[in-house]
């Protein structure tokens, strides 16, 4: 299975999307906002659109679609109340819709467009794996430098407030690294599935978590599995690795569940 | 003496027109020990957050080490138990990590834990007597169990100045007695700057200097034993709502 080089590409990125991806998930489903990784793929699909009509490399837009509507998103949620929440709903539709305009204007409803929303792990090329792996590199070692930050307001608001936390620069750096986890997921499961690597794995981590930083651990570990397991099982399979990978976290979450409730918890 | 708390000419509204408090002047020394009390939607939970900074007052000053309250910077560290505090996120965050963010502050946004503040932590813990459960998930201890875990949290961070608001609602009266009790030994030990709320004092009356009555505004700031005796009846302070 690894004497292929676009094996080893697939695994490379699959390992690292698949560690990226909880690993700030864990932090979205905490503060509650499991839904902004969907919200900033619909914006990044906006940026795909953009790229194929601009004739500009998509990852690339796509990245800068994600962080800005992923800023947007946020400057707009911590407005609160109904206004936030339909602010937020504005955004994820106008992404979605305005990809469709862009892509039809460009022409491209066909097989490239496809890679995109639901990934295309197999055909990533050396240059996407060491930009997945720089950037990669960059959110988890942000993730392990802010950790402390980010606990301290998950844990208690309100006191890391009156702590002098800043929270709002922290809101948006998350969503920052929200952002690029999605447009460097895109490739491995596509803008439909990426919110879904995001949040499942922390899910099923936390059905048999001991403490915070074992929910985080778990998180990774549990994404990371589901990665080199989805994708081993859609190799043999012949199966579309995206689907396969979501499946397996999917999977893992129901034997977690089971797991946690044999405990009696 | 130099002042923690400075509030002059405070009144504030969550709406405009709304008037929660009104003609608030209050000062607070470093070193002292303060309960404020008054009836239910009296104001006394605002007048916390306008002292801590997390409301701006609409009208008047308020300063905390003579700083504007709201963007109050200082190097002095500030606990705040808040009323009904709960654990955030679906996490298990047990009762060291809880205590531990506690050690967190703005001037340290980077970096781990040294050996220092794993010690702050655990003597925080032992405190207030759950050493034997530090690493079991808070949520699953009882609500007076959980209080005091909060409590080691704001104690964690070595406050200048700890603001309890209502810290006994729902615990038990052992809990109290023992709450009271690790109050007064931080105030006399530590000779921290305590403000303590709530509308019911019992085992706190005794360690207190200072008693302030808040309904919208101040009407009574002086030691408790001066309290005229119809205000210890909660029933007169309603009765002019």
């Amino acid at each position: 299975m690894l004497t292929t080089e676009f094996m080893r590409l697939a695994f490379a990125a699959a390992a690292i999307v698949g560690v990226l991806a909880p690993a700030v998930g864990f932090f979205l489903v905490q503060r509650r906002q499991s839904l902004i990784g969907d919200g900033i793929g619909h914006v990044a699909f906006a940026g795909v659109a953009a790229g194929i009509l601009l004739d500009v490399p998509p990852a690339l837009t796509a990245l800068v679609a994600a962080v800005l509507g992923g800023v947007a998103i946020e400057l707009l949620r911590s407005r609160g109340g109904a206004a936030g929440d339909q602010a937020l709903a504005l955004v994820f539709y106008t992404g979605i819709a305005l990809g469709v305009v862009l892509v039809a204007k460009a022409g491209a409803f066909n097989a490239d467009l496809f890679q995109y929303l639901f990934g295309s792990i197999l055909t990533v090329t050396r240059g996407e794996v060491a930009l997945i792996a720089v950037l990669g590199a960059a959110g988890i070692g942000t993730v392990a430098l802010l950790y402390r930050a980010f606990a301290a307001v998950i844990v208690d608001e309100e006191g890391a407030r009156v702590a002098g936390v800043p929270i709002g620069t922290l809101n948006v750096s998350l969503a920052v690294l929200a952002a690029v986890t999605v447009a460097l997921a895109m490739p491995v499961v596509g803008v439909l599935l990426v919110a879904a690597l995001m949040v499942l794995p922390v899910s099923a981590a936390g059905q048999i978590a001991w403490s915070m930083r074992s929910t985080l651990v778990l998180s990774t570990a549990i994404g990371l599995g589901s990665a080199l397991l989805g994708l081993t099982i859609s190799y043999y399979a012949d199966l579309p690795p995206s689907g396969t990978i979501v499946l397996v976290a999917a999977g893992a979450y129901l034997v977690t569940l089971a797991l946690g409730a044999a405990r009696g918890r | 003496m130099p002042l923690a708390v400075e509030l002059r000419g405070v009144a504030f509204g969550y709406r405009p027109g709304q008037r929660v408090l009104e003609d608030v002047d209050l000062e607070l020394g470093e070193g002292e020990f303060l309960a404020v009390a008054g009836p239910n939607g009296g104001g006394k939970t605002t007048l916390m957050r306008i002292m801590l900074g997390l409301e701006r007052p609409s009208e008047g000053s308020a300063l905390l080490f003579g700083e504007p309250a709201h963007r109050y910077a200082g190097g002095r560290a500030l606990g705040y138990l808040a009323q009904r505090s709960s654990v955030g996120g679906d996490a298990p965050a047990t009762v060291r990590e809880v205590v531990s963010a506690g050690r967190f502050a703005s001037r340290r946004l980077l970096g781990r834990l040294t050996g220092e503040d794993r010690s702050i932590v655990a003597d925080a813990i032992e405190r207030v007597g759950l050493s034997a459960v530090a690493d079991t998930p808070l949520r699953t201890l009882s609500g007076g169990m959980q209080q005091r875990g909060f409590i080691a949290k704001a104690l964690a961070a070595q406050p200048a100045l700890l603001v309890l608001d209502e810290p006994t609602t729902g615990v038990d009266a052992e809990s109290q007695e023992s709450l009271a009790q690790l109050l007064a030994d931080l105030h006399g030990e530590l000779g921290v700057t305590i403000v303590y709320v709530s509308h019911e004092f019992g085992a706190i009356e005794r360690f207190v200097q200072r008693l302030v009555l808040v309904r919208r505004t101040i009407v009574f700031d002086g030691s408790p034993h001066d309290l005229p005796g119809v205000w210890h009846d909660p029933g007169h302070v309603h009765a002019h709502d």
